[in-house]
C-alpha cells in the first residue's frame, strides 16, 4: 500500500492524462490563481508548438498584467509601451513578412490607451494575429475602470458603479473593428470551461494559419474573469463572467474570411 | 560611384537613408519636414533596396514601429519636427531602456505648443538631456549643411548599432528646407539574415534551438537589477563622452573671442565672423557637431586662450548652460539668439558680440 502511493508508481505513462505545454517556460506564473491570463498563455504556446513554428513566432506582451508574458512563452518577444503593440507588430511583420507576428493585450491596453493603434492596425488589414483579453477592468494596477466595464459595475475609480452619463458607454471594440476591411476573422471567445479552452484553441490556430494566406488580421477577444480586481473567488467570478459579460459581450464569431457573420 | 544633386536637406534625409541601408521608415506627417515621408513615397525605395516606407497614424505609432524594427536588428528610422518628437519621447526612453539602436531625426521648429512652423533651436535641451523620463542619453548629431543631413544619417545609424542606442539628427526648419549640392555614397546594402543574426545576436528574430529566447524589454521589477542596468547605461554614456566628440573650428587660431553655435546658427556665425574680421574683431567659430556628447573638454582648452564666448543659439540660450559647464569661469559668457521661429543675421551676432562680450 505505502509502495503504491510513491510519487513514480503514479507517474507513469498511462497515468498520465495532462502534460506541461512544453513551449512554456519553467518560470512560476505571476498570475492570481484562477486567473484567464495563464491559461490564454498556455493555448497560444499549444498552438505554436503544433504548428511547429517556434522559430518563426514573435511575440509582443503589453502593459497590464501580461506584461511579464515574454518570463512564460518560449519564444522571442518584446515588451510594449502601454497600447502600442499593434503599431509595432505592424513593423515587425512588414520588415520581416515570413515570420508569424502576434500581440497580446489587454482591455486598458487595446482598447483605451492605444485604440488608435488598434483601429488603424486593424484598418490597414495588417497581417497579424491580436489577442484581445478582456476582463473588463484595469487589472495590473489595481482594479481601476475600464473601457469594456459594464454599466453600474463596480471599480476602484467607479466605485458606486459605472454611470454611463457620466463615464461613457463600455466600448465594443471587436464589433468596431469588424466593421473595417482590413480584417478578416475576428471572433470573441472565453477559457471558463474545457469546451471553451478548445473553442479558443482552435480560433487562435486558425488566426495563426490565416497569416499564411495573407489576406488581413486575425482578431480573438477572449472574455476572461480578473477575479482579484472584481473581488470574488475564482469560481464565483467565472460565474458572474456567464451572468454578466456574456449578455453584454456575446461569445462566437463575428467575421469569417472578411464576411460579418449574420 | 559618387553623385552629385542639388536638394533639399529634408529630402537628403531620405535618399541618404535609401544609400545608408535603411529598412524601415515610418513617419507622420508635419511641417517643416514632410518631404522626408513624401520623398520616400515617390521613390519607392522597396524596389530600389527593399526598404519599406510606412505613413503610420501618429507619432506615437512610428517610434513604437521604430522600436519593434530596431527590436529586429533592422536599421530603421523615424523623423518629425517639434511637436510630435514630444510624442515620441515615451517611445525614445523605452528605446534608451531596452538598449535599442534607431535614428529620429527632428526638423526642428519654434515652439513651445504649436509654436511655429519657422526654424528653431529651441528642442537643445529636449535632445540632449535625455528628453523622456528615466536617466538616458540618445547620440545627438547637428548638421549644418546639407551635406551633413545627407553624411549624417550614416553615421548616426552606425553610432546607434555600436553603442545600442537611439541615435538623433538634430536639425532646424532652415536645414531641412534649403537646397544645396550634395555627394551621395554609393548604396550600402541592407543587413542579410545572416549579419542580423551574427552582429546582433540579441535581436528578436525567432528562438531557433541553438540559443536561449531573445526578449526585448526595458522592464525589471528587481530594483537591484535595475540599479545594475542603470549603472550599465550610465558606463556606455560615459564610453561615448569618451570616444565619440565631433566638432569643427574655424578661425580660432587667433581668435580672442569665438562663436559657440551649432546647426544654421553655426552658418550665420561663419558670415559674422567675415563681419567681425572686416571690422578688426579676431573671432572663431567653435561648431559643436555632437551635441550629446557635448565636447567639454575642447571648449575647456579653448576658453583658455580667449578672452570672452557667445553662444549663438536660435533659443532662449539652451546650448550656452553647457558651454558655461565647460569653460574656464574667468572669461566673460553670454548667450545671444532669437526666438519664435527668426533667425538673427551676421549683424545683429556681430553687434550682440561688441555689445555682450566685448564692450560687456
Ligand atoms: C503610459 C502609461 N500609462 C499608464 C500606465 C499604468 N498602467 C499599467 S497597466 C494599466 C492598465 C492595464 O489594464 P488592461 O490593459 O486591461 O490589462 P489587465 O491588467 O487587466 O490584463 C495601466 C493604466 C502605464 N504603464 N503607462
Ligand atoms: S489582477 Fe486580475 S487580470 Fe491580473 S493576474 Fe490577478 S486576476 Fe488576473
Ligand atoms: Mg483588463
Amino acid at each position: 500500500m505505502e509502495e503504491n502511493i510513491k510519487k513514480d508508481n503514479i507517474r507513469k505513462e498511462e497515468n498520465i492524462v495532462y502534460k506541461k505545454t512544453k513551449l512554456m517556460t519553467d518560470k512560476v506564473l505571476s498570475y492570481c490563481p484562477g486567473c484567464g491570463h495563464g491559461t490564454i498563455h498556455r493555448i497560444i504556446m499549444e498552438v505554436v508548438d503544433e504548428m511547429g513554428i517556434q522559430s518563426e513566432t514573435l511575440g509582443i506582451a503589453p502593459v497590464g498584467c501580461a506584461v511579464l508574458a515574454y518570463e512564460f512563452m518560449d519564444i522571442d518577444m518584446q515588451e510594449a509601451a502601454h497600447g502600442r503593440a499593434p503599431a509595432m507588430a505592424t513593423a515587425m511583420k512588414r520588415l520581416m513578412p515570413e515570420k508569424y507576428v502576434f500581440s497580446y493585450q489587454g482591455d486598458g491596453d487595446l482598447a483605451a490607451i492605444g485604440t488608435a493603434e488598434t483601429i488603424h492596425a486593424c484598418n490597414r488589414g495588417e497581417n497579424i494575429t491580436m489577442i484581445f483579453v478582456n476582463n473588463g477592468i484595469y487589472g495590473m494596477t489595481g482594479g481601476q475602470m475600464a473601457p469594456t466595464t459594464l454599466p453600474g459595475m463596480k471599480s476602484s475609480t467607479s466605485p458606486y458603479g459605472r454611470d454611463i452619463v457620466t463615464m461613457g458607454n463600455p466600448l465594443k471594440i471587436t464589433e468596431l473593428i469588424a466593421q473595417l476591411p482590413g480584417t478578416y476573422f475576428v471572433t470573441r471567445q472565453a477559457v471558463h470551461t474545457p469546451a471553451n479552452v478548445r473553442k479558443t484553441k482552435k480560433a487562435i490556430r486558425k488566426a495563426f494559419e490565416n497569416q499564411k494566406l495573407k489576406k488581413g488580421l486575425s482578431f480573438v477577444e477572449v472574455v476572461s474573469n480578473c477575479n482579484s480586481g472584481w473581488k470574488m473567488a475564482p469560481v464565483q467570478s467565472n460565474e458572474w463572467m456567464v451572468e454578466n459579460m456574456f449578455p453584454f459581450y456575446p461569445l462566437g464569431d463575428i467575421k469569417i474570411e472578411g464576411e460579418l457573420v449574420k | 560611384m559618387k553623385e552629385l544633386r542639388l536638394m533639399k536637406g529634408n529630402e537628403a534625409i531620405s535618399e541618404a537613408a535609401i544609400r545608408a541601408g535603411c529598412d524601415g521608415y515610418f513617419g507622420y506627417p508635419i511641417t517643416p519636414q514632410s518631404e522626408i515621408l513624401e520623398y520616400l513615397m515617390l521613390e519607392k525605395p522597396e524596389e530600389r533596396t527593399g526598404m519599406i516606407v510606412l505613413q503610420a497614424e501618429s507619432e506615437l505609432a512610428s517610434i513604437n514601429m521604430v522600436y519593434a524594427g530596431a527590436a529586429c536588428g533592422k536599421r530603421v528610422m523615424t523623423s518629425s519636427s517639434s511637436p510630435g518628437i514630444s510624442l515620441m519621447q515615451e517611445g525614445i526612453s523605452y528605446m534608451a531602456g531596452a538598449e535599442l539602436p534607431g535614428l529620429v531625426v527632428n526638423v526642428v521648429r519654434g515652439g513651445p505648443g504649436l509654436g511655429t512652423i519657422q526654424p528653431s533651436q529651441s528642442d537643445y535641451f529636449q535632445a540632449t538631456k535625455g528628453g523622456g523620463h528615466g536617466d538616458y542619453h540618445i547620440i545627438t548629431l547637428a548638421p549644418s549643411s546639407v551635406q551633413e543631413m545627407a553624411d549624417f544619417v550614416k553615421l548616426a545609424f552606425d553610432l546607434a548599432f555600436k553603442y545600442r542606442n537611439p541615435a538623433l539628427i538634430l536639425s532646424d526648419g532652415a536645414i531641412g528646407q534649403m537646397m544645396e549640392k550634395v555627394e551621395f555614397d554609393e548604396h550600402r546594402p541592407r543587413f542579410t539574415d545572416e549579419e542580423i543574426r551574427k552582429n546582433t545576436p540579441w535581436a528578436t528574430t525567432g528562438k531557433t534551438p541553438d540559443r536561449e529566447r531573445n526578449i526585448i524589454t526595458s522592464l525589471d521589477l528587481d530594483p537591484a537589477r535595475q540599479e545594475i542596468h542603470n549603472i550599465k547605461l550610465q558606463a556606455k554614456y560615459r564610453k561615448i563622452e569618451q570616444d565619440e566628440v565631433r566638432f569643427e573650428k574655424i578661425a580660432c587660431d587667433d581668435a580672442e573671442y569665438v562663436f559657440v553655435a551649432y546647426g544654421t546658427s553655426a552658418r550665420i556665425c561663419q558670415k559674422a565672423i567675415q563681419l567681425a574680421r572686416e571690422k578688426g574683431i579676431k573671432v572663431g567659430l567653435f561648431r559643436p557637431i555632437t551635441l550629446y556628447p557635448f565636447p567639454k573638454k575642447e571648449i575647456n582648452e579653448l576658453s583658455k586662450k580667449v578672452k570672452g564666448m557667445l553662444s549663438v543659439e536660435m533659443s532662449a540660450g539652451q546650448m550656452v548652460e553647457d558651454v558655461l559647464l565647460a569653460a574656464e569661469r574667468n572669461i566673460k559668457i553670454e548667450h545671444f539668439g532669437k526666438m519664435g521661429g527668426i533667425i538673427p543675421s551676421p549683424a545683429e551676432v556681430v553687434e550682440a558680440l561688441e555689445q555682450k562680450i566685448i564692450g560687456g
